[in-house]
């Protein structure tokens, strides 16, 4: 199949980007870094410099892919990585338009390769249950009801791509931090500090740029692990309880 | 070199605990005054680095990727082991010992082995009070499945995505230490070279890879938690950046490189699509728990298949192969990675594979899927259901148990697996080689560390499932942070470490002259066409099985290749940019003077063991042949310079509490 | 910054205060409504020049009315403070455009600051055809049951006969319900009350009300228009 490619070239964080277009031969078994590979053995081929995007696991778990393809963080597929987008959903002819995810919060370094440091920063702001290694009891000695531990996890399968800010008409990154705290709050083990956890992160995600949420849900569509806004209403709600109702203040 | 693996004196079963209760301290005051360096941020560098900075000692960790979220311990999907025995089917921290040495066929350190065991429980409580959130019973307690090579349940798991919820548990741990200031972070930052002064590590140099700077980082000690080399076949289950850069700048300056043949082929992989495939997708072994292993037995059906005429689901079930329940009737399907892989490779070899290529057998669940349907139906109380009822309640079992694995089939293939069965083929998926360790997992260059799959220590000639994370996880958390204190303690006297020193003026400078070679190349191939090349030999050659002509015939070939390289490569772009080529063509390089050293391993090694499958040593059925009278050691290879031959150092494996038996399955 | 303006200027602080105030005023709507339904009675305007008399002349409802204002102002100026910073988070704007999204309406729940424009203008309209002539005693009186009232309703029937009177309110009522369709359950939703039993029920009480609230607010100036 024959496909003709825009693609967002952008050299740096502060020059400005412009598309290009290429054609390419493809074929459908391919996934869609691979048909990337191909243009970029073509550019190579032709003394050129290929695009660079940023990948590394390719089957859809490390969250490193970073692109919008015809408008869809991650294409066009439901609950689907980049890297396991195959090229038997477009057609022959088709033109693709691929850019970086896009918010002030991820600047692009180039081309499609974007910085998501932002979201390691709301991690670092209480991301974690506080015990030191060594300190843990057996790990059978708090129960934890199935459905919960399921649910718990169903937040906690966040590959931390950023494809929610990417959707988000406002670049908010509610969906991400609400499921990073949810999936430690909701568990017994990640009780203890919930409401501080809830106030630090909320608080370093507003640092960051990310625009409010206004309930889209447009990063809940797009979200290649199907993550839940229930999540974003959580912590909503935790949110209202640690400040209002808590002793605690954001420590940031 | 004499090897010395400072292996502790004393019962096995005491070894760990009476070492790790006599071994020297660094007192709070010091530790806050010496600096160490984690490369790498996997399960094996992040909870390394993590310990370290709860400890107290001044840390900065490095990764490549743009998180310390990233690294490849993210995609394994099956589980952990542990010697918990909360199944109450006979497990121990010895029979978890036993199965380890035994499934690496001998290959592996009893004491190291036995330690790994040990710490297996506590990782689980580690992670459990992490929030990790594994998968649970209906009365909240922890669950267990089984993997291959043994016959308890003791792997704990977190649906198909295990790896993925550790190594967030240890990134979570990480970020904790980062924001208190004790962990010092750089993301984007690869390592090209080790600095080694006065026979010490003492530092590293790397390159930021948004802006190309060379930079100096100077510590007391280096640990490198790197990962494996599997992609030096190119086409692997790892991930597409993994690489040995790390790891082989170490062995450059001097640190040995043990067992580097030992090489891990993954029964369950999507088979090879076409030429421009990037990477092989696994399959967790967890589906050997219920789907069975089949190939056509009559060539007139293979033929048929692959020429689109027949559909497996047409064949009689007299006219089919399960091979392995066939020659392996105690663990049937769930008989160890290495021995499956070479089942499969036999059945095809012998003209019966079922895809185009002829290279897949099937994994089928269809057994399982009316099993878990009649007992549904009948839990239901359905007495008088019909065939398709019971299939579609039986789909819904194994989707609880297997959805998101089989919807991942169906992403990459196409197809739909509860309606046929999957096309699996063997993959490059782990390597148990690795940096020489010795018990303190210390290199033979004093202070130079090596954790997680990076070293060679525990899994010998073939690694059980479910225990690449407990190794890491056991290394990072529970192992190095106390012998690192070992060589730690002879440091508190040394002052901070100058990164001035005429030792970081050479590495840096080497570092600069090496890219730039690379950039001054100018030729007409790209790095990737290289490497793909480089995969092709490695696989033919070095792969599944091995001979001696085929091995002396790659030697020359990577010889030549990797001279063609260096004079027809083509690195587009500039050395001060972000530049994925050039990082690449670092990487590709390296593994052109591994890949020769795993050959110059396999052609050493005059036996059959684990993944080493040499065609001239095997018994009349077909199975390895093990040669413990030579070859009971590890190969610790020297090879600082690629015009000398490499050197090879034995470190000879005494086994006291096992028995040295022939690996049976049957 | 003290804890509570850094809670009200936080991103969900912000939130909060367009879902508390949004929800008063779908009360708000349901009292306008109930006492404009009168205007459809056939009894000469007579229960509902009453009804507004009380409505302006009550203590109790006058403090009301006076938070209703207040409401709406910081419900307006919030809600375009916030899509003004949202835009603002995003400099690099997508060559393509998708609307997917879960939930009930993409066109309202991106529109939403265009659609509170629109709602805001009529509003700006609506009071100033009727409140402020009727406070600043542009209307007529007559006496009801001894009661001296302005003829509010002989204000209404000569607005509503005119044309495009008619077609803006219509106009400015599909807003209205596209407004509510996402405004109804987004408020719930920012409250925090996601419920696997009860957020069906929500959504389908907002879908309702954003439908029915603003139709019958738009039979009003069409049953003048078409029928009196």
């Amino acid at each position: 199949m024959k496909l003709n490619l825009k693609v967002w070239r952008q050299k740096g964080a502060e020059t400005g980007g412009k598309f290009e277009t290429y054609t390419v031969e493809a074929n459908e078994h391919m996934s869609f870094l691979e048909m990337l590979d191909v243009l970029n053995e073509q550019l190579i081929a032709e003394q050129k410099e290929p695009v660079s995007f940023e990948h590394d696991c390719r089957e859809g778990i490390c969250g490193t892919c970073s692109m919008v393809i015809n408008g869809h963080p991650h294409g066009p597929m439901k609950g689907t990585t980049t890297c396991q987008l195959h090229m038997r959903h477009f057609n022959d002819g088709e033109t693709i338009t691929i850019e970086p995810f896009r918010a002030n919060a991820f600047p692009v370094i180039k081309d499609l390769v974007v910085d998501r440091s932002a979201f390691d920063r709301i991690i670092q702001a209480g991301g974690y249950i506080s015990v030191n290694t060594g300190q843990a009891q057996d790990g059978n000695s708090i129960p934890i009801e199935k459905e919960l531990a399921s649910e718990a996890f169903d937040a906690a399968t966040c590959i931390g791509c950023g494809a929610c800010v990417a959707a988000c008409p406002n670049a908010s990154a509610m969906l991400f931090t609400s499921a990073k705290i949810s999936h430690l709050n909701m568990l017994p083990q990640g009780e203890v500090e919930a409401a501080q956890r809830v106030l630090n992160m909320v608080d370093q995600m507003d640092a960051e740029g990310f625009g409010a949420c206004s309930n889209v849900t447009a990063c809940e569509a797009e979200c290649p692990k199907d993550i839940s806004v229930k999540n974003i209403a959580r912590v909503n709600r935790e949110y209202f309880a640690a400040t209002l109702a808590s002793e605690r203040v954001s420590k940031k | 070199m004499k090897l010395d693996g400072k292996i502790p004196a004393g019962d096995l079963s005491e070894k760990w605990t009476k070492y790790r209760g006599t071994m020297n301290l660094v007192a709070p005051n010091n530790k806050r005054r010496i600096d160490v360096i984690v490369v790498g941020s996997g399960l094996a560098g992040a909870s390394a680095a993590a310990t370290l900075g709860e400890l107290g000692y001044n840390v900065k960790c490095f990764t490549f990727h743009d998180s310390p979220r990233r690294a490849h311990s993210i995609a394994a999907q099956g589980g952990i082991n542990a010697a918990k025995n909360y199944q109450n089917d006979g497990d121990s921290v010895f029979r978890l010992f036993y199965d380890t040495i035994k499934g690496g066929d001998y290959r592996s350190r009893e004491a190291n082995v036995h330690r790994l065991a040990e710490a297996s429980r506590n990782i689980i409580d580690q992670a459990v009070a992490q929030g990790v959130p594994f998968a649970r019973e209906y009365g909240g307690l922890l669950a267990n499945r089984s993997f291959g090579g043994v016959q308890v349940s003791r792997t704990f798991y977190a649906r198909g995505q295990t790896g993925q919820q550790l190594l967030i548990g240890a990134y979570q741990s990480l970020s904790r230490q980062i924001s208190l200031g004790n962990v010092e972070m750089y993301n984007r930052h690869e390592m090209l070279d080790v600095v080694v002064v006065d026979g010490k590590a003492r530092g590293i140099i790397t390159r930021n890879l948004v802006t190309g700077e060379i930079e100096r980082h100077a510590a007391h000690a280096v640990v490198l938690g790197t990962g494996g080399y599997g992609n030096v076949f190119y086409l692997s289950t790892n991930a597409m950046n993994s690489n040995v850069t790390a790891a082989w700048r170490a062995t450059k300056r001097g640190a040995l490189m043990a067992n580097p043949c030992f090489t891990q082929i993954h029964p369950t992989c999507i088979p090879v699509s076409g030429e421009y495939q990037s990477k092989l997708t696994l399959m967790s072994e967890s589906l050997r728990n219920d789907g069975r292993v089949w190939v056509p037995a009559k060539k007139e059906d293979v033929l048929a298949i692959r020429e689109g005429r027949l559909k497996p689901t047409e064949i009689a079930e007299e006219d089919r192969d399960y091979y392995l329940e066939r020659r392996y009737p105690a663990f049937g399907n769930l008989v160890p990675r290495d021995v499956a892989s070479r089942a499969a490779k036999v059945a095809c070899d012998e003209g019966h594979g079922v895809n185009a290529t002829g290279l897949a057998v099937y994994l089928d669940f269809d057994d399982a899927i009316m099993r878990y349907g009649k007992s549904e139906a009948h839990s239901k109380g359905l007495y008088n259901a019909s065939a398709a009822d019971i299939r579609a309640l039986g789909e819904q079992v194994v989707e609880a148990k297997y959805g998101n694995l089989f919807e991942m089939y169906e992403k990459i293939t196409g197809e739909n697996p509860y309606k046929t069965p999957m096309m699996i083929f063997p993959a490059v998926h782990y390597t148990m080689g690795g940096l020489w360790v010795d018990y303190n997992l210390e290199t033979n260059i004093p202070g130079l560390f090596a954790v997680g799959e990076a070293n060679f220590s525990d899994h010998g000639a073939n690694r059980l499932g479910a225990s690449a994370l407990m190794q890491g996880l056991a290394d990072g958390y529970f192992v190095l942070p106390y012998t690192i204190g070992q060589f730690l303690s002879g440091e508190i006297r040394t002052p901070k470490i100058d990164d001035q020193l005429p030792e970081f003026e050479a590495a840096e400078k080497a570092v600069k002259e090496r890219l730039a070679q690379f950039m001054n190349i100018k030729g007409k191939q790209s790095v990737e066409s290289f490497h793909r090349r480089l995969g092709k030999i490695m696989w033919e050659y070095c792969g599944m099985s091995r001979s001696a002509e085929g091995l002396n015939k790659a030697r020359k070939m990577i010889q030549d290749l990797r001279a063609e390289f260096y004079a027809d490569a083509f690195v587009p772009g500039d050395l001060n940019e972000y530049n994925p080529e050039l990082e690449k063509a670092a990487r590709v390089a390296d593994f052109l003077e591994l890949g020769e050293l795993m050959v110059v391993d396999a052609l050493d090694r005059n036996e059959s063991c684990g993944g080493h499958f040499r065609e001239e040593y095997q018994t009349p059925e077909g199975e390895a042949l093990r040669n413990d009278k030579d070859y009971t050691y590890v190969s610790a290879w020297e090879w600082t310079d690629t015009s000398t031959d490499p050197v090879l150092h034995k470190e000879e494996l005494k086994f006291e509490n096992v028995e040295l038996k022939t690996r049976s399955y049957k | 910054m003290n804890w509570f303006t850094r809670f009200l200027t936080s991103s969900i602080g912000k939130k909060l205060i367009m879902s508390l105030t949004g929800l008063f005023l779908c009360l708000f709507l349901i009292v306008h409504l109930a006492g404009n339904l009168q205007l459809l009675l056939d009894d000469g305007g007579n229960a509902f020049n009453l009804y507004a008399y009380t409505m302006t002349h009550n203590p109790l409802i006058k403090a009301v009315s006076y938070g209703t204002y207040f409401f709406i102002i910081l419900h307006a100026i919030q809600g375009i403070v916030l899509a003004l910073q949202n835009r603002k988070a995003r400099n690099s704007k997508y060559a393509v455009k998708v609307t997917r999204t879960t939930g009930t309406s993409s066109f309202a729940a991106r529109q939403m600051a265009l659609l509170g424009s629109l709602i805001l203008i009529f509003l700006g309209i609506h009071m100033g055809d009727f409140w402020w002539k009727m406070k600043s005693n542009q209307t007529n009186t007559l006496t009801i049951e001894g009661i001296e009232v302005q003829d509010l309703y002989e204000k209404v029937a000569a607005s509503f006969s005119v044309e495009w009177i008619v077609a803006f309110y219509v106009v400015a009522m599909i807003g209205l319900c596209f407004h509510l369709l996402h405004g109804f359950q987004s408020a719930f939703q920012t409250l925090g009350l996601n419920h696997k039993k009860y957020t069906p029920f929500i959504q389908l009480l907002g879908k309702g009300f954003a439908i029915l609230v603003p139709t019958l607010f738009a039979l009003i100036p069409l049953y003048f228009y078409f029928v009196k």
